[in-house]
């Protein structure tokens, strides 16, 4: 209960923090369950993408 | 209780006929006659016709072999999974092995220099390569058609300015654009690769005409492309033996991507998509048992007005 208080006060009272924090939560999760998908992927993709043999092709930068 | 109020209904409403309907619909009789009726017309209809409607091909000899073509094996390609993406090496020796070889015969024209960047090549090597070409552009000032070499943007050239030009360097056949290749046949990258390596002498009593190859994978088995991967034929920059089996999946993996750029990336959104949706599956069902609880668990009762006036 002292949760969801503290949450209906801070968050959801005003308008404009509620609103605020929907956009940046939802801004901060794309980020980041994109960055949680993209580490899966490239684990089990090691080695077969091109950023894992750029390095053999590139020239000295 | 919705049986009682059924058997109601149908008490009161009509009387013999449709206990009677009733009573022929669920009795033994009647379920094995209509088994018997469906089995008596399949064995009719195949009796008469070879093969059921719709089914398809339920077994193979439904029409001759070497007029499909034989059926590819599956073959475990690097990109087969869910969650796997194109061999990026192995999508650069499959463009050494078009450029040395296909290109001669084959096009390939959706895809332009620029997209080999950053999946097979870097930008100066893709550029370098470019550069090597001669493009017509134009015009110029003066109205006249000019050559220059060429850039990133320029799509890759092909081997005849025309089909008809095609036609008459390959004997009348025309080898197709390879862009779509592996979208455009049946069985995909596991047939062009068997195609590739499939070639044999003709069985014995197969008349194969002049300048036509016997491959069993081709419809009809007589393909004007005579085999052309062959050990050693190309060299790998990376050490990787040249087999013939070696060339031939590196250069259908390579058009894989050529038919599918947006693979890779098209995988990762799918696995994104996947979680969402069901996380979202999982939170609408929640939240409608927890609407709908407080409704379904409720009692309603009727307490029947108290008669005052006796
Ligand atoms: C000497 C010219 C030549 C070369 C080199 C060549 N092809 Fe072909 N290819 C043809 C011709 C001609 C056809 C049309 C065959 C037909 O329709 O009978 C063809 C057809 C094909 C087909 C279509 C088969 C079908 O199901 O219709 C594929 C796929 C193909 N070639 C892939 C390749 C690949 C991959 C390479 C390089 C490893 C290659 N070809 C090299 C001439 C060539």
């Amino acid at each position: 209960m002292a949760f969801a208080n503290t949450f209906y006060n801070t968050i959801v009272k005003r308008n404009s923090v509620f609103v605020s924090t929907i956009f940046v939560g939802a801004f901060a999760f794309g980020i980041g369950f994109d960055m949680g998908v993209t580490a899966f992927y490239d684990r089990w993709n090691q080695g077969k993408q091109w950023k894992d043999i750029r390095h053999k092709y590139v020239e000295a930068e | 209780m919705l049986n009682h109020w059924c058997q109601v209904r149908f008490a009161s409403t009509s009387s013999a006929s449709s206990n009677a309907f009733q009573a022929a619909l669920q009795s033994r009789a009647t379920l094995a006659s209509l088994s018997l009726f469906t089995a008596g017309s399949i064995a009719w209809y195949t009796h008469l016709y070879g093969t059921l409607p719709f089914i398809g091909e339920v077994h193979a000899s439904g029409s001759h072999l070497s007029d499909e073509g034989l059926h590819p094996a599956a073959y475990p390609w690097s990109h087969k999974g869910l969650f796997d993406t194109f061999d990026h090496a192995s999508l650069r020796r499959g463009y050494q092995v078009y450029r040395e070889v296909c290109a001669a015969c084959h096009s390939l024209d959706r895809i332009a220099w620029r997209n080999l960047v950053g999946v097979s090549h870097t930008a100066d090597e893709a550029r370098a390569m470019a550069e090597e070409v001669e493009y017509e552009d134009g015009p110029n000032g003066e109205g006249e058609m000019f050559q220059r070499p060429g850039k990133l943007a320029d799509y890759m050239p092909r081997a005849y300015p025309n089909e008809e030009a095609a036609r008459a360097g390959n004997a009348g056949a025309l080898p197709p654009d390879l862009s779509l290749i592996v979208k455009a046949r049946h069985g995909g990258a596991d047939y062009i690769f068997s195609l590739l390596t499939g070639y044999i002498d003709p069985p014995a009593g197969v008349e194969i005409r002049d300048g036509m190859n016997y491959n069993p994978y081709f419809p009809g088995g007589a393909i004007s492309m005579a085999r052309v991967l062959f050990d050693g034929l190309v060299e790998y920059e990376d050490g990787t033996p040249a087999t013939t089996s070696q060339m031939a999946k590196d250069v259908v993996t390579f058009l894989n991507w050529a038919a599918e750029p947006e693979h890779d990336e098209r995988k990762k959104i799918g696995i994104k998509a996947v979680i969402l949706f069901s996380t979202l599956t999982l939170i609408s069902l929640y939240v409608k048992r927890f609407k709908w609880a407080p409704i379904k668990t409720r009692k309603i009762f009727y307490n029947p007005p108290v008669d005052k006036h006796h």
